[in-house]
């Protein structure tokens, strides 16, 4: 590791706000995306489900 | 007239149909995530604990990996979005429509994660969070497009004409994508010149670049694994009266 500790990680020489808080909104908002699209799909496959009994 | 009636591989009117691409993006989904997963998580790690220190900017410079990653990508997914609008145009291609469609949200959340990012980076470097340069205001109107493009999609309730109205507005807003790329160079600006290209020799120290390059590809897997699982989900959508999909494990597995 390039730091010294993991104290040393975090404070990153009085950078580490910063920089923890560009990983999360990077990591955070791309979760919900992810997140968004698998909700989208089980609501589609809900109604298509829906569809199909009735066809029957 | 001219015949549009190029000869191109099967592949391509295959993956066309809706039968086809449902079928072969469910396929393929699982290996983007994978993909996706270790070359981001692997290379934010890297960039985060192991990569050494700017001699200038400090560890500030670890934004970065995250930062550079996110504005090509709000880039590429707009020029992916005009391509394959066009394509609908051209070969009159609903799953195009729908590919483009995919694009607008997650080319969007890429150009903000970009604009929030930098300027975040830009208070200990800059000593600003924002200034209006030629390359952060275009960036901004990048936004702005993407907000557009998803206005006129979402006025309009049927899909083709939705579709076709979307290719147009993409196609004409991709002359932002080269502005914002020379903005650096045409201008004066506080923004850095590029130090980044998938193909170019890298300009710094492999050390700091492995872990930009991995981050870059991995968002580039995110945004397939993205796209196909919106435009699956459209295809669900639009086809729900299909008997190939009534039939699907997908719907009948439950």
């Amino acid at each position: 590791m390039f730091f010294n500790s993991f104290e040393d990680l975090w404070v990153m020489s009085g950078h580490g706000a910063f920089v923890w808080s560009c990983y999360g909104l990077f990591v955070g908002l791309l979760a919900l995306n992810v997140w968004h699209s698998r909700s989208q799909r089980a609501k589609a496959l809900k109604q298509v489900r829906a569809i199909a009994r009735r066809v029957k | 007239m001219i015949s549009l009636d190029w000869r191109m591989p099967r592949w391509f009117h295959q993956m066309g149909s809706p039968k086809w691409f449902y079928a072969w993006g469910g396929r393929l989904q699982p290996w983007f995530a994978l993909a996706a997963l270790t070359l981001l998580g692997g290379g934010m790690i890297w960039g985060l604990a192991f990569a050494p220190a700017d001699y200038q900017q400090g560890n500030s410079f670890r934004i970065m990996y995250v930062h550079v990653p996110a504005a090509i990508l709000s880039q590429s997914i707009f020029v992916s979005m005009a391509i394959a609008g066009a394509i609908g145009i051209i070969w009159k291609m609903k799953v195009a429509f729908m590919v483009a469609r995919s694009c607008i949200a997650i080319g969007a959340t890429f150009t903000a994660i970009a604009l929030l990012t930098g300027a975040i980076w830009g208070k200990p470097t800059w000593g600003t969070y924002w200034v209006w340069d030629a390359r952060l205001t275009s960036t901004l109107v990048l936004l702005f497009l993407y907000a557009g493009v998803m206005a006129l999609n979402q006025a309009i309730s049927e899909r083709q004409t939705a579709g076709k109205a979307t290719a147009i507005l993409a196609l004409v807003g991709t002359i932002n994508i080269p502005i914002i790329k020379y903005s650096v160079e045409w201008w004066n600006t506080l923004h850095q010149s590029s130090s980044f290209s998938l193909t170019a020799k890298p300009t710094m120290p492999a050390e700091m670049y492995a872990p930009l390059l991995l981050t870059v590809l991995g968002s580039y897997c995110l945004f397939a694994l993205l796209v196909l699982m919106r435009t699956r989900t459209q295809i669900l959508q639009t086809q729900s009266q299909a008997k190939w999909l009534t039939q699907h494990p997908d719907i009948e597995g439950v």
